[in-house]
């Protein structure tokens, strides 16, 4: 049985998807703050990377990687509540895209599971 | 097996290793992160050879077409020679051979280069004044139509640079000039594709030079050209640009100001150019848009412009950085 990442459609599914979830995660009041960083392309480039992680597609992050690349978020007042609204931004974009309710789920969990690692703690 | 040299250093690779693992492996020093195409921190630039498509997937079409490349993603398939980008090209000496005012605080000044200088309208060199005083301006001018480059400088209050341009510059003068530098440029092979270039200011230089680039390449969607300033003062090359709307029926030409003392003259807008950009089409998505101009607007239009359905690679911005914007940006 293909993983969750070719279920999900791969790469193209990502680039699909990416652009959706970044239009959301811009205009959600609870996190856009984060966000304000100007540069989009860059911006754009991570959130691909954090979505082809969450799908479950090849990556090389690191709980190190996580840790170092949200700490100056952290300092800024990232907490639980911030993450919740990312996770359920993903489902949203997901559930657009048509996803299986179960791959949804899936994908949630792997986002759970390095939510220790981006708070920092 | 290709061969690979980087930095004088020659480094095999064979099928399975990515160009990012060979450098890694030989002790290279590149950055990277994801190693999996997405997050572009192993962003490279080919000089020489054929770069693999994958290595190129996910790039913008200006990155593309300089030769960059993300290493992760790169298996090559014959001899390369990479390197990582570098902004510190050359200098090459230019010569002043006209300048005029277009605003009241806009001087134009095009310079012919003494050595072959190969650019795309729309990218920006660095104009030195003396070996410490440099500062850098956008080109109106296109390659193969004009055999000068074409600044616009703006007096900037308390601005040493364009002081000295606009008070000490004359036609004669030997300078130094540095690059091109920027991904803001025209890039032909979506010949159909809606255009929509907006920009502030000085901001019209590089748009100017997009505008004719995509004419001189046969580009058949439409081009909105879209420039704003606070006042009527501050537009200029209304006559040419009105001039090149009525030779090409696909190409619109649009002002706006935010105030004016008294009757606007003809062909102005009152309003604020963000507005008028969104309401070019009643949905920017599939557009390609160029953006420059003052850091702010940019910033703000280019956010706009991409929740109105625009694609983030088709959004090509150039924010014109002050002295002290760039110092807060590097600090």
């Amino acid at each position: 049985m293909a993983n969750l990442f070719e279920r999900l459609g791969g790469e193209a599914a990502v680039n699909q998807a990416v652009e959706n979830f970044y239009r959301k995660v811009l205009t959600d009041d609870r996190i856009s703050h984060f966000f304000s960083d100007v540069d989009m392309d860059r911006q754009i480039a991570k959130q691909k990377g954090f979505l082809t992680m969450v799908f479950g597609g090849p990556n090389n992050y690191t709980g190190k990687d996580l840790r170092e690349g949200h700490r100056h978020l952290v300092a800024k007042g990232l907490n639980d509540g911030h993450v919740d609204a990312v996770i359920e931004l993903l489902g949203e974009t997901l559930k657009e895209l048509r996803a299986a309710e179960e791959d949804i789920k899936e994908v949630a969990a792997i986002a759970e599971s390095v939510r220790d690692d981006v708070l920092n703690r | 097996m290709a061969k690979v040299t980087y930095n004088g250093q020659i480094v095999d690779t064979d099928a399975d290793t990515s160009l990012l693992e060979a450098l890694l492996a030989q002790g290279c020093e590149i950055p990277n992160s994801c190693r999996a195409g997405a997050c572009q921190s192993c962003l490279m630039q080919a000089t020489k050879g054929e770069i693999p498509a994958q290595a190129q997937a996910g790039l913008k079409e200006t990155l593309k077409a300089q030769g960059y490349l993300l290493a992760c993603r790169c298996y090559p398939h014959q001899d390369m020679e990479v390197r990582l980008p570098v902004s510190g090209a050359v200098r090459i000496p230019v010569t002043v051979i006209e300048e005029d005012m277009l605003a009241t605080d806009v001087k134009r000044v095009r310079v012919r280069p003494e050595a072959d200088f190969v650019y795309r309208p729309g990218q920006y060199v660095t104009l030195w004044c003396d070996a410490r005083l440099g500062r850098s301006y956008s080109l109106a001018s296109v390659p193969g139509r004009d055999d000068h480059l074409e600044m616009h400088i703006k007096l900037v209050p308390d601005g040493r640079m364009s002081r000295w341009v606009h008070e000490h510059l004359h036609v004669g003068d030997r300078l130094l000039l540095q690059g091109p530098a920027g991904n803001c440029f025209y890039v032909p092979g979506a010949p159909q594709q809606n255009l929509l270039l907006a920009g502030t200011g000085t901001g019209l230089a590089p748009l100017y030079g997009i505008a004719k680039d995509a004419l001189r390449a046969g580009h058949q969607g439409d081009i909105y050209l879209l420039h704003g300033a606070p006042e009527p003062s501050g537009l200029y090359l209304r006559e040419e640009l009105s001039a090149l709307a009525r030779a090409h029926e696909n190409f619109r030409y649009i002002s706006c100001v935010l105030v004016s003392d008294g009757p606007l003259p003809e062909g102005i807008q009152l309003g604020a150019i963000d507005e008028l950009a969104l309401g070019v089409a009643p949905s920017l998505a599939g557009w390609k848009i160029y953006l420059c101009g003052v850091p702010q607007l940019v910033n703000q239009l280019r956010k706009k412009i991409f929740l109105a359905g625009a694609r983030i690679n088709d959004i090509y911005a150039d924010p014109f950085l002050s002295v002290a914007d760039a110092r807060k940006a590097a600090a």
